[in-house]
């Protein structure tokens, strides 16, 4: 009993300790964002990276999240004879959750565990010293970028998500189980007010913070050689998508 | 010159430097030797503020840094060099790029003196015609050169060596050893060398210090040290089993 207390101690004063570090790090990190100077080579290396590279993926995930949401859609609205209402079911789950979540996972998975392992590494053979060394602020010249980066291409790409999903619903809503083309669209823009487009933009945005801060928090601190870097791009996938998720609960509670 | 006094650095339960005092005078090759873990490494970087200490001092010519942040900081280590144990060169960058990096980012060179500075030290290292390979396409003497080039490209006044010869051969131990020769006659820069390369590293060195269970047990020139009877010094030169140091 008495192990189990001090076991319970130590787990919270190492969360507790974990926290702390991770929230000093984030505010050491948007300080520098408003300081000059911007690293701008850096900047859009991450813009490329994360944005850029991630559009095939999302492209890929928002087409057939449209379609699937489409077919159960439909399956469900055909009980009442609501097929009229697919279009504003689709617009709005993709709109409002689907998108800026789904697609932040799959960047969190692709570019965010790919950061991590890059910063991991910089940190276990001492690149991250070496800028130091050179009178470098590390966080300004490596998390920075990548905070940018994250926070401008997620909305973006959260948007291609919703626009390629919503063509992925239309695809088999009307062209495979024929509901009508002017009902799906008409239906959706009178449903879908801005409020609900925003409300996703600040989803998407606040997600991108989320996984820049956790993945480069979880390369910068990396230790223990292969294995450590590798367990921190596990961590900082996993609380990435946790986040996104606990955050996405209480922003749709705040927003909505 | 740089004075280190009474440094205590532990980490956690583990005592790694436990009270170290030793004085560097300018333009010298200063080697500090000590077995594996000895703390030796830690110690240097104690030099630059990579780590700060639980107790002591660390001046650098009559400044003392370990209480110095942000810009002051950056001010002191803009004196410096290191040359780290793994090269720590930028895997994303070509061997061009990362010895161009200090002054990209720290100087507003054109890019034509940039150019000029970095061949000039690339071609004092023997790779000047390895510009464009990166990190991953050179030898391990190859990275310690371009390293070194990055290193001495903004001209430092003091220059840290963390085991610069690890895991090389006796050929291109000697190699390294004969470049940073050369290019201390020529650059006349302070060099402090953490080193367990006997009995290459006496040749090198105008002083050595031996760093033993987290203190300086022996300072001398390299005959001085070479004819230590102090049997720690003597047993670590010799690399005998048998003596004073335990082996685990």
């Amino acid at each position: 009993m008495f192990a189990l207390v001090r076991y319970c101690a130590r787990i919270t004063d190492q969360t507790l300790r974990e926290m702390g570090r991770m929230g000093i790090f984030l505010s050491v990190a948007l300080l520098h964002v408003f300081l000059p100077p911007v690293p701008g080579t850096q900047f859009l290396r991450r813009l490329h990276f994360i944005g850029t590279r991630s559009l095939l993926l999302i492209v890929f995930t928002g087409a057939f999240t449209g379609m699937v949401v489409a077919f159960q859609g439909y399956i469900a609205l055909r009980r009442f004879g609501g097929e009229a209402f697919l279009g504003p079911g689709v617009g709005l789950s993709l709109i409002r959750e689907l998108g800026p979540v789904l697609s932040a996972l799959m960047i969190a998975a692709r570019a965010g565990s790919a950061l991590t392992a890059e910063i991991g590494i910089m940190r276990i053979t001492e690149q991250i010293d070496a800028l130091e060394v050179m009178a470098l602020n590390p966080i300004k010249y490596l998390v920075v970028p990548i905070v940018l980066a994250a926070v401008l291409t997620f909305p973006l790409l959260s948007s291609v998500f919703v626009v390629v999903g919503i063509y992925g619903g239309f695809l088999v809503g009307v062209k495979l189980l024929g509901v009508s083309s002017g009902a799906y669209f008409s239906q959706m823009s009178s449903a879908v007010t801005s409020d609900d487009i925003w409300s996703g933009v600040a989803k998407s945005l606040s997600f991108g913070l989320i996984v820049a801060w956790v993945c480069c928090f979880k390369g910068f601190y990396a230790d223990r050689g292969a294995e450590g870097v590798s367990h921190a791009t596990t961590q900082a996938v996993v609380m990435s998508s946790v986040l996104i998720l606990v955050w996405d609960y209480f922003l749709t509670s705040v927003l909505f | 010159m740089i004075r280190i006094v009474n440094l205590r650095k532990a980490f956690g339960h583990q005592q790694v430097l436990a009270g170290v005092n030793l004085e560097i005078p300018d333009g010298a090759i200063y080697t500090v030797i000590g077995r594996s873990g000895a703390g030796k490494s830690c110690l240097l970087k104690h030099l630059i503020g990579l780590l700060r200490p639980d107790q002591g001092e660390v001046w650098i010519d009559g400044e003392e840094i370990t209480s110095l942040r942000g810009q002051a900081l950056n001010r002191v280590r803009a004196r410096f060099g290191m040359l780290f144990q793994g090269g720590a060169l930028f895997d994303s960058l070509s061997v061009y790029d990362n010895v161009a990096f200090p002054l990209r980012e720290k100087t507003r060179l054109s890019e034509a003196v940039i150019r000029e500075k970095v061949q000039e030290r690339l071609t004092q290292v023997g790779l000047s015609d390895m510009e464009k390979k990166f990190p991953s396409e050179l030898s391990g003497g190859m990275r310690k050169r371009a390293a070194l080039a990055r290193a001495l490209v903004s001209e430092p006044e003091i220059l840290l060596f963390d085991e610069p010869t690890t895991g090389l051969d006796p050929i291109r131990v000697n190699a390294i050893h004969h470049l940073i020769l050369d290019l201390h006659r020529l650059l006349h820069f302070t060099a402090v060398i953490v080193s367990h390369e006997i009995p290459e590293i006496f040749s090198l060195a105008t002083h050595v210090a031996m760093l033993h269970e987290g203190v300086i047990v022996a300072v001398g020139t390299p005959t001085e040290i070479q004819e230590s009877p102090d049997p720690v010094v003597r047993q670590f030169i010799t690399g005998e089993i048998e003596g004073p140091i335990e082996v685990n």
